[in-house]
């Protein structure tokens, strides 16, 4: 690959819509000599030393915000954390206001959850100098996540071209789905959707490369890998299906629809599991399961797109 | 005084006259239309390859008073109508408090005459508070002279309450403008649902609650052998049932707007909540649907759904942003640039659904040049070429999609019994 061709410095990482194929190429590639720090005894670079990163989260996160901010310290930027519960936020400050007080402070990227779909590219027209980074935009993106999963696919099976992911749940609802669903396709991943067709928006039977299930046996069917969404249970009080037993019955993950995947098949969940609906226990802690490796994977793929956005990915030699 | 307009291309749908004609006006109203017209000390006009039309009408608009001025006042929304060519207007009733009462139908037109460049009416709600629920005094309202009653914002969800209000209404001879969206198939939803809206995971708008909101309207109104009026349609498939409705005889009305007519999904900009608006901007395939319906008589008139917010509120997150954008200035310059200047419709097609057309639905004394009425009239310069800044708008209102379109054709004149209240787009109060 022509590394010098393509360069992520000062983009917004919004979605991975605006990726070309090398781009997400580089950051995997990147990520796959960050994840060799994590492992390290002293795990402590200064690839981003002087840089200072603010995450500002609209909505609560356990793994995405701690995993930004591990991956900012591991490389040796300043992180500071902005949550709306204990902001100027829960004074009605608007996000306008709050952006433009944090790019005064000089901060040199800024990593966004917000439940409005679209306010991360909002973000990035309000600001001028901070990168923006993405970390979930309603349903519309989670970029580093889709980024995330590609890389342990990329990890276990040795490439990407060519595999068919099967993405099981609330697709409607999901920005993780739509992040694998824009990456995958891009690395020449076929993608198939199930789940309760409540849950399934209409028209994305329209994108070419995506296949749309009625039954989630026939999607996980021949599976190299299987996506398994988080149900939230308030989908449920909406009206949108009968009842989490009924769900976990016909759309859950368990070892009977387990087999119909192929033999070497890989479980992917982007967290937090309800098990026992979505994804039975035994299936969740079983062989194939590479749920806690993504979160491992997860701190390396942020090391790379933070070293790439602030650097350009100059100073990863340095850091090895 | 006298003012005579020498030269215009005079369309007068309402009295089928289209001709290169003068325009004479005597102490406020229309006195001769012909060629050659002299009168000695009239003030000259020279409308030489410009089009001369009744004062433009619009049933459609959001004035904000009383409550939210900080949006609009009738003062910036009639210059708005004004610099747009409108010299008459209709102002719906979801303000604060809505206005649901004869008092303040009269405290709207006393306001309007104090403050108000073009003739304003006063549309009144057709349920308390815009509740749904009860009935608000519509007698009383249309005694105090509301020229019709709606909800709109809001969708009647209770078929006994439209019926109700079909009914009653009989009896005062007005009609009821319905916000045709089916509540609970677009709650959450910001734009038309479709490919982009599941791509960007948005919550649709789907067009088939305009479908079935119409579909029960009409249904209601035929049984009720009652008169409704559908506002701002916007699915190809609404105009369909509209149109088989009206062959068999029901008394349904409709309108569309400019952007229902020009502009599709594909323009949503997450970044910008410009092309926010309920009901969404639609598909081609529905835009292409207006056109048709517009040109066959199925969709009777052209509003703007002139509805201006505040900066602040609209500069915020999409979803964040209340729905709606200012109309009234650029109505003229895209109904000409998209559907004039590409031949999709004529001018006389045109002008009839923003004159006589309303005029007539509404039983309005208006939308004409019949020679003694009072002389509200338009001109337009067809080929006068223009950028839509927002700079220089006279409404409060920002965040138009149409903001930075390069337009031909504009309002150049306005006229209010006889008062030149626009000229050269320049409002003169």
């Amino acid at each position: 690959m022509e590394k010098n061709a393509v360069s992520l410095r000062g983009k917004d990482i919004l979605g991975l819509e605006d990726f070309s194929a090398n781009e997400i190429r580089l950051v995997l590639e990147t990520a796959t000599e960050m994840k060799n720090i994590i492992h390290r005894d002293i795990k402590k670079v200064p690839t981003l030393r002087g840089k200072s990163i603010v995450t500002v989260f609209y909505e609560a996160s356990t793994r995405t915000r701690t995993s930004f901010e591990t991956a900012g310290k591991y490389l040796g930027a300043d992180v500071v954390n902005i949550t709306a519960g204990t902001s100027s936020i829960t004074k009605g400050e608007s996000l306008r206001d709050t952006l433009l007080t944090v790019e005064a402070m000089g901060f040199d990227a800024i990593v966004m959850r917000h439940k409005a779909e679209g306010a991360a590219a909002y973000a990035a027209k309000v600001v001028q100098h901070p990168v923006i980074i993405n970390a979930g935009d309603g349903a519309h993106a989670h970029p580093s996540q889709g980024l995330l999963n590609l890389f342990t696919l990329q990890q276990h099976k040795g490439h990407l071209e060519g595999l068919k992911v099967a993405i099981i749940g609330d697709i409607l609802h999901s920005r993780v789905a739509r992040s694998d669903i824009w990456g995958m396709r891009k690395m020449g991943i076929e993608v198939h959707l199930a789940g309760p067709q409540t849950l399934l928006p209409r028209f994305l039977y329209q994108e070419p490369g995506i296949f749309v299930h009625d039954r989630v046996e026939d999607a996980i069917k021949d599976a190299d890998a299987i996506n398994v969404l988080r149900i939230q249970l308030e989908r449920q009080k909406a009206g949108l299906f009968p009842s989490t037993r009924e769900y976990a019955r016909i759309f859950g993950l368990n070892d009977e629809r387990l087999a119909l995947a192929k033999k070497d098949v890989l479980i992917l969940h982007p967290g937090p599991m309800n098990k026992g609906l979505e994804i039975s226990p035994y299936v969740a802690y079983g062989d194939h399961s590479v749920i806690q490796e993504q979160v491992q994977n997860g701190v390396a793929v942020r090391m790379a797109l933070l070293t790439l956005v602030l650097t350009g990915g100059k100073s990863i030699e340095a850091a090895n | 005084m006298k003012q005579l307009i020498k030269n215009g291309r005079v369309i007068d749908p309402a009295n089928k006259i289209d001709k290169i004609a003068d325009v004479l006006i005597d102490e406020g109203r229309i006195a001769a239309i012909g060629t050659n017209l002299t009168a000695e000390d009239a003030m000259l006009i020279d409308a030489s390859g410009k089009v001369v039309t009744p004062g433009l009408i619009d049933m459609h608009v959001h004035f904000r008073e009383p409550g939210q001025e900080a949006k609009e006042d009738f003062k910036s929304g009639t210059e708005a109508a004004a610099a747009g060519g409108y010299a008459r207007v209709a102002t719906m009733p979801n303000t604060k408090p809505v206005v649901d009462t004869a008092a303040l139908v009269r405290g709207l037109q006393k306001q309007a005459e104090d403050t108000g460049l073009v003739h304003i009416e006063i549309i009144g709600a057709l349920t308390k508070g815009q509740n749904g629920t009860e009935l608000a005094e519509v007698g009383d309202m249309a005694a105090a002279g509301a020229v019709a009653f709606s909800d709109d914002g809001h969708y009647v969800q209770k078929a006994k309450v439209l019926l109700n209000g079909l009914d009653y209404l009989r009896t005062f001879g007005k009609i009821i403008i319905n916000h045709d969206e089916e509540t609970s198939l677009v709650e959450d939803g910001y734009m038309n649902e479709g490919h982009k809206s599941a791509m960007l995971g948005l919550k649709g708008r789907p067009t088939v609650a305009e479908d079935i909101a119409v579909a029960r309207d009409i249904m209601l109104a035929e049984y009720a052998d009652a008169r409704v009026h559908v506002a701002h349609i916007s699915s190809a498939h609404a105009v369909d049932i509209v149109r088989q409705a009206k062959k068999r005889g029901v008394k349904v009305t409709a309108e569309v707007t400019p952007q229902h007519l020009t502009l599709t999904e594909d323009c949503v900009d997450l970044t910008d909540s410009a092309t926010k608006t309920n009901p969404p901007l639609r598909s081609q395939k529905d835009v292409d649907a207006m056109l048709a319906g517009l040109k066959d008589g199925t969709i009777d008139m052209i509003v703007t759904d002139h509805s201006p917010h505040a900066e602040e509120e609209k500069d915020v997150e999409y979803a964040y942003a209340p729905s709606g954008f200012p109309g009234l200035e650029t109505a003229v310059g895209v109904l000409l640039t998209d559907l004039y200047h590409t031949q999709k419709a004529d001018l006389p097609l045109l002008i009839s659904k923003m004159t006589a057309e309303p005029a007539r639905i509404f039983g309005l004394d208006a939308g004409t040049l019949t020679i003694g009425k009072p002389a509200d009239l338009t001109i337009l310069d067809p080929n006068q070429e223009w950028t839509v800044e927002e700079k220089n708008f006279y409404t409060k209102g920002t965040h138009s999609p149409f903001v930075g379109r390069r337009l031909t054709g504009k309002a150049v004149l306005t006229m209010v019994d006889g008062r030149i209240v626009m000229k050269d787009g320049k409002v003169i109060c």
